[in-house]
């Protein structure tokens, strides 16, 4: 009588769902724009609201795009981990300065420092939207091509940049090589 | 420093210890028919409920004192928290919940070992050695991974304070309501497993069965219907159902045990359909474990999502393993020797408890289906996907539309053979009013209509005349009615209540987002809504902001309301109170927003045309089944050797008069 | 309360992060009446990111505004709700819908109620075509 198994069944196999289930974090939403080039944008710099930023000033060598504001806590929190990198010259490191009025990032930025090439002024919000972002700070590691490698969510530290940005930037640099 | 939580603390390892001792000596005993380990059940039920109930008094006490050198209170307390909230509090978090729980089972517990004399011996102990395990596993889990009376070292000085969300009288009940619904299905699993352990299943263990399972139905009902008037004014929406995973989870168990109680009635009077009421009290029982699981390990993005933690979701996947996979694997190894061999035509109540059936497993699979779905697609390595609201309405209409409109034949046809054509004659008026008033009925009214409203509409009516009219009609002849008859009638009405206040609440209500500031009146649905002020206040631990509107139609005042905004000190959040002025035919709501400078405010603004429908169709259908359970079949006997008379002097009115399901 | 993890009650926590907060419409999007409902509802089943239980609609998030701000845009310049879906899947992913289209990944989910509907439907007639052959007049034990 196999029917009466069927219950058992169906019961272990959500159980596996489960277990997966249990290793995954529910909040975590997976970026679709892996492995694509990078959106196109033109925007104000930060700086100077005469000069621009644009899209393919990133192409060339990998680089990172890290979206940041003066009001975000956690901005803060990654802020000398990043100067760290700049310091070191680990990477090119461009800003996209997401909806923040121009006077309060500069501040922010000569209070703590700048560790950026040049930040774009995204005071809309529409260039973010382009780059899937819902929350700052997000970092984006993007290869000489123009192309997204990696995105991280939450602030950067020395460890998630040896996990997880480390090992893809060495590649990067030794395909540039070969 | 009081040594109370430690007490507390050992009062619990012994309640596990006499968890222990009931969930193994009556099993053991059971099985080797040795009475003097059976009788070991009834003691050590009612002694581990004794020290649960310490236990959970020493929590009580410990959050009415402010005593925050215990880190669960510190973290969900305050000492401005108003004292009614403060005891409320103990439930207002994982630990204390689990705690809850705990005690919610011993009660059960307590009550199946006083209630259970006119059972056999063998089947109590083994009724009551399944509760006992259960009790072992949840007891396990506090200790383990929610121990609530571990200490904070140095105390702290004053609490966190409750979440804001649960400061409300409604979440002082709705979580014990809603337990005490979830964990008396606990008892239906036992009597479940009991029978399949003993291998007697047998319509007299569907009468013992059956009043359990409904009495956990009727709490489980009103809990459920309290988070859902909760959500309505609290979380500022104005919505009254979100089909939120954790809603969901009470929702899936209440589908369960709404078809378990019906397919016992054919168990019941006809000895049918056996291992599939089997199946279905292992499956509401489950499910309800199946949402604590989901609410409390982290697994989903809920709303009222508790604090969560991977491990104790590891440690309640085991026991669900354990629990659940047990039972059914007993159920795949006894299920097939269970089939009888009685039949029935294909109009005949029978069938139409079994469509019941059908449909609302259909319907309970459906929202699991939704609810799993986003983790089953990411298990699969494609991605994250949502299902919302919209596509629970979508698919959960299509088994329960039909299922409304059977409830009126259904539950007038009789056992055995069909009486389908008379039942449609006799019926024939009230169809045919039905039909009127849903089609014609909303244009009339809202001066619209559509096709999948006026379904709703009909179908409402139909339950409601068909529930009101077989009763009236016993009346008139002079003819008495069972309990358990005027209890089913009793709940149908009310589904029929619940289905037309949902129906026209979400064909017709209206919704509108104003900006609103003093001297400038908005228009929604024909009301007039002024600012006449804003005022600022302080509550007992929040300060608030409140704004004084005028509704008005047609230039004659309807009513004031008071929407306010709070900002809870201790935690820096807001919470949104709506103004509401309700109505049996109406609500006219009024949510306060966000500033949007120069003193305007955003409003969100609604008119819900007989939302209180909603509430009331579950309360009646609530108090339907309270009725059926006190119906004199159920009434046990105590006395030592009555079981045996009521068993005789109730088979023949159960059998005779249409009284069931 | 950090800014970027979306919880459960994070539209009121955003509030403390220094983001001026935005508010839900207040004002007709559209003059005509077919497009504004037509607005109404695609902004309520998109899922708002930050805040992970609410729609755009409902929700006074920074980034909801700007969603319903792109949308509102799109709209005007004559997008299709079909476009709209693609905008946002291919910026957030599946996830931003609550109401998924029909595809590969969601076959199952919208054939659910069909297949269950069928299995129901046949295991009913299978019981009951079974039951009407036997005696009606006796009773299981």
């Amino acid at each position: 009588m196999v029917r009466f198994i069927v219950p058992l069944g169906i019961f272990l196999a959500l159980t596996g769902l489960f277990v997966v289930g249990l290793k995954n974090d529910p909040t975590y939403i997976p970026s679709p724009l892996l492995a694509q080039p990078l959106p196109s944008f033109t925007l104000a710099s930060l700086a100077d609201p005469n000069e621009q930023v644009k899209s393919t000033d990133l192409g060339g060598r990998p680089t990172l795009l890290n979206v940041w504001g003066s009001w975000c806590y956690n901005c803060r929190v990654e802020h000398d981990f990043l100067m760290q990198l700049t310091r070191n010259g680990v990477i090119d490191i461009y800003g996209l300065n997401w909806k923040d009025p121009r006077a309060d990032a500069q501040a922010w930025l000569a209070r703590y420092g700048d560790p950026y090439v040049a930040s774009g002024h995204d005071e809309e919000g529409r260039v973010a939207i382009d780059f899937g972002v819902y929350g700052a700070p997000e970092t984006f590691l993007i290869d000489g091509d123009g192309t997204i490698v990696y995105k991280h969510i939450g602030p950067l530290s020395a460890d998630i940049w040896a996990n997880d940005f480390a090992p893809r930037l060495a590649q990067l640099t030794t395909e540039a090589v070969q | 420093m009081s040594i109370l939580p430690e007490l507390g603390q050992i009062a619990l390892l012994i309640a596990l210890a006499l968890a222990a001792l009931q969930g193994v000596l009556p099993l053991v005993g059971a099985h080797r028919g040795d009475p003097a380990m059976m009788s070991f059940a009834r003691p050590a039920a009612l002694a581990q409920f004794g020290f649960v109930l310490i236990a959970f008094l020493i929590l009580v006490n410990a959050f009415v004192s402010n005593d925050f050198s215990l880190q669960y209170v510190a973290n969900n307390s305050n000492s401005q928290l108003p004292v009614q909230f403060r005891v409320a509090a103990v439930w207002g978090a994982h630990e204390g919940s689990m705690l809850l729980w705990i005690l919610i089972l011993t009660v059960w517990t307590s009550a199946v070992a006083l209630r259970s004399h006119s059972l056999p011996l063998e089947m109590a102990s083994r009724v009551l050695g399944v509760l006992g395990l259960l009790s072992v596993g949840t007891l396990l889990f506090t200790l383990f991974t929610s121990n609530p009376f571990l200490r904070l070292q140095p105390a702290a000085r004053d609490g966190a304070d409750l979440n804001p969300l649960l400061q409300d009288p409604a979440l002082i009940i709705h979580p014990p309501m809603l337990y005490v619904g979830y964990v008396g299905l606990s008892v239906a699993f036992a009597f479940a497993i009991a029978a399949m352990l003993s291998g007697q299943l047998d319509r007299q263990w569907a009468r013992w069965t059956r009043p359990w399972v409904t009495a956990a139905w009727v709490f489980l009902t009103l809990g459920i219907s309290l988070g859902s008037w909760w959500a309505y004014y609290e979380l500022g929406w104005g919505g009254w159902w979100f089909w939120d995973p954790v809603e969901n989870a009470s929702f899936m168990p209440w589908l369960a045990a709404t078809a378990l109680f019906h397919s016992l009635a054919v168990t019941e009077t006809r000895g049918l359909f056996k291992s599939w009421t089997l199946l279905l009290a292992i499956m509401a029982f489950s499910l309800s474990l199946l949402g604590t699981f989901l609410v409390r390990s982290g697994i989903l993005v809920s709303v009222h999502a508790f604090a969560s933690d991977p491990a104790r979701g590891y440690f309640i996947l085991v026991f669900l393993l354990l629990v659940i996979g047990v039972a059914l694997a007993l159920y795949a190894w006894r299920a097939p020797s269970l089939d009888t061999q009685a039949g029935f035509q294909a109009t005949s109540r029978e069938t139409f408890l079994l469509l019941n059936n059908v449909l609302l497993v259909i319907a309970a699979s459906l929202i699991l289906i939704g609810t799993l779905y986003p983790l089953f697609v990411e298990a699969l390595g494609m991605g994250k996907v949502s299902v919302g609201k919209e596509v629970f309405e979508l698919v959960f209409i299509i088994p329960m539309l039909p299922l409304l409109l059977l409830i009126g034949i259904g539950m007038h046809s009789s056992w055995r053979t069909g009486n389908l054509a008379s039942v449609l004659r006799d019926y024939r008026w009230l169809i045919a009013a039905s039909l009127l008033v849903g089609v014609v009925g909303p244009l009339l009214v809202f001066g619209s209509n559509s096709v999948l409203t006026a379904c709703g509409i009909v179908a409402a009516l139909w339950v409601m005349l068909a529930s009101a009219g077989a009763p009236l009609k016993l009346v008139r002849q002079g003819k008495p009615m069972t309990r358990a008859a005027a209890g089913m009638h009793l709940a149908h009405f009310g589904v029929g209540l619940f289905a037309l206040g949902a129906t026209v609440v979400s064909s017709f209500g209206i919704e509108a987002d104003r900006s609103i500031a003093a001297g400038k009146p908005v228009t929604a649905a024909g009301y007039t809504f002024e600012l006449k002020s804003l005022e600022e206040g302080q509550g007992p631990n929040y300060a608030f902001l409140q704004g004084v509107i005028e509704v008005t139609r047609d230039g004659e005042p309807v009513a004031t309301l008071f929407p306010q905004k709070r900002r809870y000190r201790q935690q820096e959040s807001l919470m949104t109170e709506a103004g509401i002025d309700g109505r049996i035919s109406r609500d006219v709501f009024v949510a306060l927003g966000d500033a949007l400078g120069n003193d305007a405010w955003s409003v969100r603004l609604q008119y819900k045309p007989l939302i209180r429908l909603i509430w009331l169709g579950t309360i009646v259908m609530a108090l339907g089944g309270l009725l059926a359970m006190s119906d004199r079949r159920y009434r046990v006997h105590v006395k030592a050797g009555a079981a045996k008379r009521t068993e005789e002097a109730a088979v023949v009115p159960a059998v005779t008069v249409t009284d069931s399901a | 309360m950090s800014g970027w993890r979306g919880g459960c009650m994070v539209w009121l926590a955003l509030l403390l992060v220094a983001l001026p907060a935005a508010a839900i419409d207040t004002e007709r999007a559209f003059e005509d009446d077919a497009m504004q409902a037509r607005y109404q509802k695609l902004i309520a089943e998109v899922r708002c990111l930050t805040c992970q239980n609410q729609s755009i609609k409902d929700s006074n998030a920074p980034l909801a505004n700007d969603l319903r701000a792109v949308i509102r845009d799109m709209m005007r310049d004559g997008a299709s709700n079909d476009e709209i879906y693609t905008f946002l899947q291919e910026r957030y992913g599946d996830f931003a819908l609550y109401k998924p289209p029909f595809s590969a990944k969601t076959a199952l989910l919208w054939l659910s109620p069909v297949i269950l509907m069928l299995i129901g439907g046949f295991a009913l007639f299978r019981t009951v075509a079974a039951r009407s052959q036997l005696d009606i007049g006796v009773d299981g034990e």
